[in-house]
């Protein structure tokens, strides 16, 4: 707004770029959000809330980071739900694990990645992510003493 | 090859809204959850992503290059870093905004590196997410997740772009 009082024409210019920019975007976003609903259907909070219960620890940190990775979840659905298994017993170990993954590693988003960053670079940073998100979730294992 | 598959891509998506919307006249249940994902997403991102861009815009034609070469560039030091998380920790939604905005970064003159911290960092510490998982998880979660993940996600953006810059990489060049 105050953008358009100091300079009509160049906030019209930013207004042309940003609809540039949404349009072309915006069939990568559709695949994701197909994506996701399909994604979504199949993983459905209750299954993750039993698959995470497991007792292994290292299947645990498995699984969460594989439903981590292949789901996404606006935080407001997330966080309460592990607050739910947190006090269902699920160390915390394996929740930082599947809300790590869930925030840095987005299959789902790979499209929209893709067409910024290209093939190569997206597989990158998702590994790499990954690899943070079990760090993350070992460390957080050894500070509230659940690696034993 | 290219042409081969946007037609089968374009086919995917008629298939699947027909699906959807069969769904919803035959009373087909799994169908209509997918619908309902579907629409309860795509209503999500409807709020967040015209501001996202228009906030986007704004940024293309109000800051200059010089700027942002001189803060975020080859030349700046440690405290780029520190000003590119300060960024990513305002943004709201998720990835899917953080890859547009950091194109613009890209396109302004950020060097890659930390282009790649500003979107691991908008993944990890945006603040009203943050508060919000400490609410539920605790504080002492919250803060050895943050503690941890920074230094790393600030290494391996710091690698991945020696890594690509060695290689000539470019960011997708605008059509």
């Amino acid at each position: 707004m105050i953008s358009i009082i100091i300079d009509r024409k160049k906030t019209l210019t930013a207004i042309k770029i940003s609809y540039k920019r949404f349009i072309n975007i915006i069939p990568a976003f559709l695949a994701m959000l197909i994506l996701v609903s399909i994604v979504l259907f199949f993983v459905s909070d209750k299954m993750i809330s039993n698959y995470l219960g497991n007792n292994d620890k290292f299947i645990g940190i498995t699984l969460a980071s594989l439903f981590g990775s292949i789901t996404l979840m606006p935080g407001f659905i997330a966080f309460p739900l592990c607050g739910i298994l947190l006090k269902k017993g699920v160390s915390y170990m394996v929740l930082s694990a599947f809300t790590t993954t869930l925030m840095m590693v987005g299959i789902l988003t790979y499209p929209i990645e893709k067409k910024y960053f290209g093939v190569k670079v997206t597989i990158i940073r998702n590994v790499i992510s990954l690899f943070i998100a079990l760090i993350v979730a070992l460390s957080i294992g050894f500070f509230f003493g659940e690696l034993s | 090859m290219k042409m081969q598959n946007k037609h089968i891509k374009a086919l995917a998506i008629v298939i699947y809204f027909v699906f959807i919307i069969s769904s919803f006249m035959i009373g087909f249940k799994p169908g209509k959850q997918i619908g309902h994902n579907f629409i309860s997403f795509s209503i999500e991102m409807l709020k967040l992503l015209p501001c996202a861009f228009i906030l986007i815009g704004l940024f293309e034609v109000w800051v200059k290059k010089e700027s942002v070469e001189k803060h975020l560039g080859k030349d700046s030091g440690a405290i780029g870093y520190i000003w590119i998380i300060l960024l990513a920790g305002t943004i709201v939604g998720g990835l899917y905004v953080a890859f547009p905005v950091a194109y613009s970064l890209f396109k302004k003159g950020a060097k890659l590196s930390i282009i790649f911290t500003y979107i691991g960092a908008s993944a990890i510490c945006r603040i009203p997410m943050t508060i919000f998982e400490s609410s539920f998880m605790g504080i002492k979660f919250s803060l050895i997740r943050l503690i941890i993940s920074i230094p790393l996600v600030i290494l391996s953006s710091v690698w991945l772009g020696h890594y690509l810059e060695k290689r000539n990489y470019r960011i997708m060049e605008e059509k």
